[in-house]
């Protein structure tokens, strides 16, 4: 899959948000006044600056408000609904903590389920996707939300929490990759059974219908060079999980604290990029390109 | 609503005969033509004429190479050229049309067909990547998807002669290698020719139950396996086999120089 800019900051960067706002919802911790603005303002300005540059990839973003509609079947539509309801319930939870020095509780926690559903059905956009076998498993939504409870928490400065959280998330991502590298030739699907030709003999791509590229060639054959992807996922693994780790076990309080920040965020990126360009969609088998 | 019909009145879709296509793409210049000018925004090209030409098409004709495998009668069987037609199969469960945010994409009730209202599209591309088939493609120019209507806008279309009312495609094909119909109808050419030819589906592990069907290529003639018959070779027998007169003469004189 091509993997566009808009889509792999609006994942990194409203995951990380929404899990802020999660653990903030939680009552885990319960700044006040300005402390608590500080807070919300960077799990606001994570969550909505991630979806308004998910509008960046549509080729009609002045239609988007259709897009709340179909939530009976589409997992984005969902996206969207529960993105706006968290959105809304966390302002005015969050509007308690710095105006009112009040902790409202139930809506805390209202709010904090609101935002892991968005997460989740961020995730299963990818996840329901049969064209896509190395997204199709439960792995996909759990590494999310795993990802964005330990980037929450390592933002909401919970110390302990993301020394817990973060290393199962690290697991979670290891074994989706070990899972995703096989995935394409166990889902069955080949250009035997794309063509129908298997019952006659071995089909091999001989002529693409065109001489040049296309929408589908852009969009969905996207080849990344093996030996770069595992350059890649180690610099994801050790920037996304291992160094943040490490750095909140040393003194030096905001400093570390927000390197570790930094590390994680960069890392994160890494393995979104990833994500994408290693997704192997089927469409790829009519082209050619999936011979493994 | 983007949620699947339980069941269409009629399924309306093509029947596309591998062993019959010659691979012309004569099909692919008319559906970019008819699907240009009519029904929804007009599919654009992008630098046609430029170094790094693109555009949007509805189909496209592929072509593989298939080596049957060696037996003990054929230790060297020649290799297959089959062209491959792949346009939309408005399919029965229809991955594009549930994930569509925002209700463009729809599967019609009454023929089953799959289209997208493009004033409600926004241009966000979830359809195409669900389709196993790419046969979605996002026009670069419009910004809104684009696929095979089946003609809609020829099919039922009075102002047509009643020859002309069939998709495009299936009007050009010089060939005959494309056929349309109801599905629904166990009676109708379509359905007869796939029940006859075993017509297939593709990717069925997909589960996605398409309409369109294909039809498998036969086996290909073996002609050093059949008797020789040659009608030619008794005219063209040598006449004599020992030269008389002059050129006997010749070659006598010749073999003792």
């Amino acid at each position: 899959m091509h993997p566009a800019p808009s889509v792999i900051v609006f994942t990194t960067l409203s995951g990380l948000g929404f899990g802020l706002l999660f653990w903030l919802g939680t009552g885990i911790t319960t700044p006040t006044g300005w402390t608590a603005f500080a807070f919300f303002a960077i799990g606001y300005i994570l969550a909505v600056g991630g979806l308004i540059a998910s509008t960046f990839h549509l080729g009609h973003p002045e239609r988007a408000l259709k897009a709340f509609t179909q939530w009976r079947t589409s997992w984005l539509s969902r996206e969207g609904c529960a993105a706006v309801a968290a959105l809304i319930i966390m302002a005015l939870y969050g509007a308690g903590l710095v105006f009112f020095d009040q902790r409202w509780a139930a809506l805390g926690w209202l709010g904090a389920a609101l935002c892991l559903v968005v997460t989740f059905t961020t995730a299963m956009i990818y996840a329901q996707m049969k064209t896509v076998p190395r997204w199709r498993t439960w792995l996909t939504p759990a590494l999310l939300l795993m990802i964005s409870l330990a980037g929450g928490a390592l933002l909401a400065g919970q110390v302990t929490l993301t020394l817990v959280l973060l290393p199962i998330a690290a697991l979670i991502q290891i074994a989706w990759w070990m899972r995703g590298d096989g995935a394409l030739v166990r889902s069955g699907t080949n250009l035997a059974t794309a063509t129908g030709l298997g019952d006659i003999g071995d089909p091999r791509a001989f002529e693409p219908p065109h001489t040049g590229t296309n929408y589908l060639l852009r969009e969905f054959v996207h080849v990344v060079g093996r030996r770069h992807s595992r350059k890649l996922r180690a610099i994801a693994f050790v920037f996304g999980y291992v160094l943040p780790v490490l750095l909140l076990g040393l003194p030096g309080g905001h400093i570390t604290a927000a390197l570790a920040v930094i590390c994680h965020v960069a890392g994160i990126s890494a393995s979104r990029w990833l994500f994408f360009a290693e997704a192997e969609h089927v469409v790829g088998l009519y082209y050619g390109k999936r011979s493994a | 609503m983007t949620a699947l019909p339980a069941s269409t009145q009629r399924k309306l879709g093509l029947v596309i005969d591998l062993d019959t296509c010659v691979g012309c793409h004569a099909c692919v210049i008319s559906c970019k033509g008819w699907n240009t000018e009519n029904y929804g925004a007009p599919l654009s090209d992008q630098e046609p004429y430029g170094k790094d030409p693109s555009g949007t098409f509805l189909n496209r004709v592929h072509s593989y190479e298939v080596q049957p495998l060696a037996t003990s009668d054929a230790v060297q069987p020649a290799a297959q050229l089959v062209h491959f037609p792949k346009s939309c199969l408005h399919c029965e469960d229809a991955p594009c049309v549930t994930v569509c945010p925002t209700g463009a994409s729809y599967k019609r009730v009454e023929d089953g067909i799959v289209l997208v209202n493009e004033a409600d599209c926004i241009g966000c591309g979830l359809c195409a990547w669900a389709c196993p088939y790419g046969a979605r493609e996002m026009d670069a120019e419009e910004g809104v998807m684009k696929k095979c209507t089946l003609c809609v806008d020829r099919i039922y279309n009075e102002n047509l002669p009643e020859v002309d009312r069939v998709p495009v495609c299936v009007r050009t094909c010089p060939a005959g290698a494309r056929h349309f119909g109801d599905f629904a109808d166990p009676d109708s050419h379509v359905s007869k020719l796939t029940a006859e030819r075993g017509g297939f589906d593709l990717m069925p592990e997909q589960g996605t139950k398409p309409v369109n069907k294909y039809l498998p290529p036969r086996a290909r003639d073996q002609l050093d396996e059949a008797p020789q018959i040659d009608i030619l070779a008794p005219f063209l027998d040598t006449v004599a086999e020992e030269p008389t007169g002059f050129v006997a003469w010749l070659d006598r004189a010749l073999s003792k120089v």
